[in-house]
């Protein structure tokens, strides 16, 4: 317990044993009753502000199309929902992917991010190529990079055939 | 009647005076002394500060309308933009005093660089400038952001994967500007935040430090040749030129900036009116692949440098560039804070910023160009430009649009950039070349070899052969 000191002296007080200033203990406790002010508002601020980082959101299995609306050969892009999107998001919920029915029982799943800075890249059919609109990265149809200056292939999404539906598993936006 | 009619208005005023002291506070700033000899250079600062007022109050009734949710805000930019009454307008000049924010504080520090008005003893001055202008672009960046559209969430994307370079935390920082793992509902919410209130709070807070260190430490003279500063001397012989012939700053010297900032009013007004605000591109919906992501023109320049720099120093540049920048901004006082302030006597604070404006000036040039993006919208030549309207050429022609050949090559004008001009191939490669690039590539070309047959490779080089130059 903090005492008064010395009979008659006000403006000398001793805490465990140790005199202090009556002004330095003022000082002392209002600057720790505003850091711990600081502190009580600021956790749940900063927790509400960081937690998008830390919450992993699991991957959910999306369909987007019935098996045989896509035919061998065909690259088509397709739309997924996000795994667990806000009520308020609307089309931004959205993610495109571009799938390809390699044959009969299997398809292949790209990103439509660039590699090299996650613009959206275009499938050209005739030429068989994914091509990026803002600095001219080209790949190859199996996602390898053809040219400029993507720093890797092309990112796959895992495929699936459930009940005759293609479904697509979703995933972060690949941030490479 | 009047005399006794003011008589009683000075003695209301008198009241209000005794009471709050307000002109008592405000005197002293309004007539502080200011050198004599400054002229239409020192009227920057003053200019953003008019700018950065009229984008507080603009935003703020804009953010009247303006819908937070990422699925809501593009209909609300619509209404704006459409239906509400000056809504193009009020959008007009929010967008045209974000660019004149920006063209003023870069004008300004270059002014107060190349001046030398940054020495002693205002060394503060300009750290507290740097800040600024760093959340000057800050507000640029997320105030594109709100315009939420689909160049806005590509920006977006593209922003988090450049943050994501960054070394260790590259990931959490990418995460954090999307506010989650990918575009969504968190997204726009959070950038509103970042630019109305956040961002905001912190340039109020510095705007007020940076002009109470201009009344303190007093604007800077008029810069004379051989004249050095030296901080032990500085001081007393500044005050002494007040004293002997310092102008009142109000109004002997303010009627300037404050008639420049009303011509800037004026031409932000008039811009807004005739040439309005940006279009709204498509709706925000990432399933929408035909985007073709440009920043605003601030920021577009540094569009050219990601397009520019070779793939294998991305990681240096993207986040070493940015820093090096800014460190460079700290320490300047510090490592130049006194001495020769006059710019012809520092060769190389003018080599500096002329590098620097060159810099900026060719990179800003190149991306309104963007020869490094493909031409999606490149129109295939016509038969007349062919030189066959069936046949082989024709055929070979055909092909040379499908197979995307043309959207980073140009003939007789129409194509891409990012490959060379194929205009008069025929004169500079034989049959045989031409086939070899083709199949193989290069290191800014696919090979086309597995996706392409031999008889339209050989359709592909008689076109291309037959192009010669007059």
């Amino acid at each position: 317990m903090n005492e008064r000191g010395s009979e008659g002296n006000l403006d000398q007080i001793r805490i465990a044993g140790r005199e202090i200033s009556r002004r330095g203990f003022l000082a002392g406790i209002s600057i720790a009753m505003g850091a711990l002010g600081t502190i009580l508002i600021g956790v749940p601020m900063v927790g509400f502000l960081l937690n998008p980082l830390l919450k992993r959101v699991p991957d959910e299995w999306r369909p987007v199309g019935n098996v045989d609306d896509f035919s061998v050969g065909e690259t088509t892009s397709v739309v997924l929902e996000d795994a667990s999107p806000l009520p308020w998001a609307g089309v931004t919920a959205r993610t495109a992917a571009w799938l390809r029915r390699d044959s009969q029982d299997k398809f292949t799943a790209f990103s439509v991010n660039c590699t090299h800075l996650g613009c959206p890249v275009r499938w050209l059919d005739d030429a068989h190529l994914f091509m990026c609109p803002c600095h001219g990265g080209v790949y190859y149809q199996d996602g390898s990079v053809a040219a400029g200056p993507p720093p890797k292939s092309l990112i796959e999404y895992p495929v699936r055939i459930q009940d005759g539906r293609v479904e697509i598993r979703t995933s972060p936006l690949p941030i490479t | 009647m009047l005399n006794k009619g003011m008589r009683s208005a000075k003695r209301a005023w008198d009241w209000i005076e005794e009471r709050t002291g307000i002109w008592a506070a405000i005197k002293p700033l309004a007539e502080h002394p200011v050198p004599p000899g400054t002229n239409w250079w020192y009227v920057f600062g003053s200019a953003t500060l008019f700018t950065f007022i009229v984008q507080a109050v603009t935003g703020a009734t804009l953010a009247s309308v303006y819908t937070t949710s990422s699925g809501n805000a593009y209909e609300s930019l619509r209404f704006i933009t459409e239906d509400a009454y000056m809504g193009n307008v009020l959008r007009g000049i929010h967008f045209w005093g974000a660019s004149a924010m920006v063209l003023f504080v870069g004008i300004h520090m270059m002014r107060v660089f190349l001046t030398g008005a940054y020495k002693f003893p205002r060394e503060f001055n300009w750290l507290t400038g740097g800040f600024l202008l760093l959340l000057t672009i800050a507000m640029g960046f997320t105030g594109q952001l709100l315009r939420w559209d689909q160049n806005a969430i590509w920006t977006v994307v593209v922003g988090a994967e450049q943050a994501g370079r960054a070394p260790l935390i590259g990931n959490i920082l990418g995460r954090f500007l999307l506010a989650g793992e990918t575009i969504g509902g968190a997204t726009l919410s959070r950038f509103f935040s970042y630019h109305v209130f956040m961002i905001p709070a912190l340039l109020i807070g510095l705007i007020g430090a940076h002009l109470y260190l201009v009344i303190r430490n007093g604007v800077s003279e008029p810069v004379k040749r051989d004249q050095v500063v030296e901080p032990k001397t500085y001081r007393s012989r500044y005050q002494a030129i007040l004293q002997r012939e310092g102008e009142r700053f109000w109004p002997d010297v303010a009627w300037r900036d404050v008639a420049f900032g009303f011509l800037v009013v004026v031409g932000i007004v008039i811009l807004a009116i005739i040439v309005g605000p940006p279009a709204l591109t498509n709706p925000p919906d990432p399933s929408i692949v035909q985007a073709e992501p440009r920043p605003d023109w601030y920021l577009l320049w540094y569009f050219a440098v990601l397009a520019l720099i070779p793939p294998g120093l991305e990681p240096y540049v993207i986040i070493g560039a940015p820093l090096l920048f800014g460190l460079a901004l700290l320490l300047l006082p510090f490592i130049a804070g006194k001495g020769q302030r006059h710019p012809l006597q520092r060769p190389w604070a003018m080599a500096t910023a002329l590098l620097a404006v060159m810099m900026i000036g060719i990179l800003w040039y190149m991306a309104t160009k963007a020869p490094w993006s493909p031409d999606f919208n490149a129109k295939p030549l016509n038969p007349q430009q062919v030189g066959a309207e069936s046949g082989p050429l024709w055929q070979g022609s055909q092909l040379f649009a499908v197979k995307g050949c043309q959207y980073c090559h140009t003939i007789d004008g129409q194509g891409g950039q990012r490959g060379p001009d194929l205009t008069a191939v025929g004169d500079r490669l034989t049959d045989q070349q031409i086939t070899i690039r083709i199949l193989n590539g290069a290191t800014n070309m696919p090979a086309y070899g597995g996706n392409i047959s031999s008889g339209e490779v050989d359709l592909l080089v008689q076109f291309l052969s037959s192009r010669h130059g007059q």
